[in-house]
């Protein structure tokens, strides 16, 4: 009994990842809080997609089950799996059963390397990012096998549409990506000479380019201005079509293809469909964060050093859900004064408590300093999924030759000359003794 | 920490890619076998893994599993399926397929019992760190084989050109 006490309270000592430590123990239990928080996340986000869309067309949105609609996701949850699940008959049964199952496998493999703070991920992997782009490439695959299994013409267009579109759009993310693998390596003493010196090894390990950002001073969007905004933007396009998106969600364009690639499937299978693609949004959004903006760092970490400041930064996330909480009271104040509507109101004024309590309970300097991290990552990530409402709300679709041209046309060229200039601007001293030797 | 790269594993993804790979010729649909293919692909990378090269891992799932095989189904999944399990699974060229199997065969044996003698010594290993082993790959393919290395994307350039030429009727 001591040896299991001693073995689960000696990580707490370390300052490592579970899977550096090698402790079974805290792996199984990150695993299992990664899955309920991104689970959490997922519903969250289907019900502020639909609010936030209705908002932007002037409508109310859902309104009627629980308070400003706020258990309508559990209905619709409980709604899909009740539903009959239907395999059409001339459908090849294995392909179409293992399509889902790949697609979700894929999508929440990958957040094993994905950092949420120091030490707060599964584990730190030397090919990090390289894993999470080759896993997140597999989901294709099930794209691809849910189109062909479903034996009908809409899916098979759709998956032909996804998986063209996917192995194009990897092309242009995976030269931004490089463009920062590189900058890792560069501490400094480039053309604008920020950070310290000299050129040394790189990484890709997740952790290892956050700690770059911290060590550089300087969070990769604004190194070598504006090489790394122009990187960050070929990404930011490349992940929305990565994830079949608005508005790039070609694939499952509802004019021209139904649903395109799920038209077939319905019931708990098109449910895990909706679940891989929402987290698969959100793990393309924490790629974009770790890599360009610094990942679990607070805002401005060198520019407002201090004991004070870092104060200051801790108390952002109390403050934030406080804030929060106090929309909700305001809202339940604002409720129809009708009886019906009773059981809504105090269900709106207990949802805003347990969001107080939340808040105050991170004002608690030890709780803060442990979570504090998880709070800026989990901020910039969720700014990511707004501007994903915001383009699935603002833009037309594209046609798919536009599609093809942006992809191969406009972003491939960009990537590689960003690369080559970023390669250029690291080794400026260099090259100017070359330049200065020749002459 | 313990290493995971013990026996078990080692049978069990040396398993699993066998397995895969007698798939990929024995099933009829063409979509099947592609799929037996990818498992077995991954299994390979999984092996990469245990001999401590992760790099060479992630780039064998990236392209291979991700990349390549996504290419082959999109091609794969346009063919009639009706007309592709009519036709003869296996042609009458066994004899020259089990001659080079063995040959192949007796290479890798011979790679096993004498590869200290016919390999240079350096060439065994990059280095025994994972953690440093992108690192390692790097410093050796852009020092060391920079020569090489070049040569061969030189060849790659070449086949592209000639991929966009053989496709397109008018330049």
């Amino acid at each position: 009994m001591h040896a299991i006490i001693d073995y689960i309270s000696s990580y707490l000592t370390s300052e490592k990842t579970p899977g550096a430590a090698g402790n079974m123990f805290w792996v199984l239990v990150y695993i299992m809080l990664v899955f309920a928080g991104l689970s959490v996340a997922v519903i969250a986000m289907n019900w502020l997609e639909r609010k936030i869309l209705a908002h932007m067309q002037v409508r109310l949105g859902p309104m009627r089950v629980g308070p400003h609609g706020l258990l309508q996701p559990i209905a619709d949850a409980i709604k899909l799996l009740l539903k009959e699940d239907i395999m059409p008959a001339e459908a090849d049964g294995f392909v179409f059963w293992m399509a889902p199952l790949l697609v979700v496998l894929s999508a929440f493999t990958v957040f094993v390397v994905v950092p949420f703070g120091p030490t707060h991920a599964i584990t730190d992997m030397n090919i990090g990012i390289l894993f999470m782009l080759g896993v997140s490439s597999l989901s294709v695959l099930g794209i691809v096998m849910a189109g062909w299994a479903s034996n009908s013409h809409y899916p098979l267009m759709g998956a032909l549409r996804s998986s063209a579109q996917m192995v194009s759009y990897e092309i242009a993310m995976g030269l931004a990506v490089v463009s920062v693998i590189l900058v890792t390596s560069l501490h400094g003493a480039g053309l604008y000479g920020v950070g310290g010196a000299g050129a040394g090894d790189g990484t890709l390990s997740m952790i290892g380019i956050v700690r770059a950002q911290q060590e550089q001073g300087v969070w990769f969007i604004f190194k070598f201005f504006p090489l790394g905004l122009i990187a960050f933007f070929i990404f930011a396009v490349s992940m929305v079509a990565e994830t079949n998106r608005a508005p790039f969600d070609l694939a499952e364009a509802e004019s021209e293809l139904t649903a395109g690639f799920h038209t077939e499937y319905s019931g708990f299978r098109w449910s895990l469909f909706f679940l891989a693609e929402y987290s698969a949004m959100i793990a393309v959004s924490s790629i974009a964060v770790t890599l360009w903006l610094g990942g679990w760092l607070r805002p401005f970490p060198n520019l407002l050093n201090g004991d004070t400041w870092d104060q200051a930064f801790s108390f952002i996330p109390g403050i934030t859900f406080l804030f929060f909480a106090a929309i909700c009271f305001y809202n339940a104040v604002r409720m129809p004064k009708h009886p019906l509507f009773r059981v809504q109101t105090i269900g709106l004024f207990g949802f805003g408590v347990v969001l107080g309590l939340i808040g105050l309970i991170l004002f608690i300097p030890a709780v803060s300093i442990r979570v504090q991290d998880i709070f800026w990552f989990a901020a910039k990530v969720s700014g990511f999924m707004y501007v994903y409402i915001w383009f699935r709300g603002t833009f037309p679709r594209y046609r798919f030759d536009q599609l093809m041209q942006l992809g191969w046309k406009v972003l491939l060229p960009m990537g590689l000359g960003v690369l080559i200039l970023t390669a250029i601007f690291g080794l400026w001293p260099s090259i100017q003794q070359l330049i200065q030797r020749l002459i | 920490m313990t290493p995971v790269a013990t026996p078990f594993f080692f049978y069990l993804f040396a398993a699993i890619m066998l397995i895969g790979g007698i798939l990929v010729i024995t099933r009829r649909n063409p979509v099947h076998s592609a799929l037996a293919l990818i498992v077995a692909l991954l299994a390979q990378a999984s092996i990469y893994l245990m001999l401590y090269a992760p790099f060479v891992a992630g780039v064998q799932v990236i392209l291979y599993a991700g990349g390549i095989m996504v290419l082959f189904l999109f091609v794969i999944m346009l063919v009639s399926i009706e007309r592709s399990m009519k036709e003869r699974q296996f042609n009458s060229q066994w004899v020259a397929g089990s001659i080079a199997a063995v040959a192949l065969g007796g290479l890798f044996i011979a790679v096993y019992a004498k590869g200290e003698k016919i390999f240079p010594h350096h060439a065994m290993r990059i280095t025994p760190d994972e953690l440093l082993n992108t690192q390692g790959v790097a410093t050796m393919l852009y020092g060391q084989y920079m020569f090489a290395f070049e040569i061969a994307s030189l060849l790659l350039l070449v086949a592209i050109i000639g991929a966009v030429v053989m496709a397109k009727k008018r330049i």
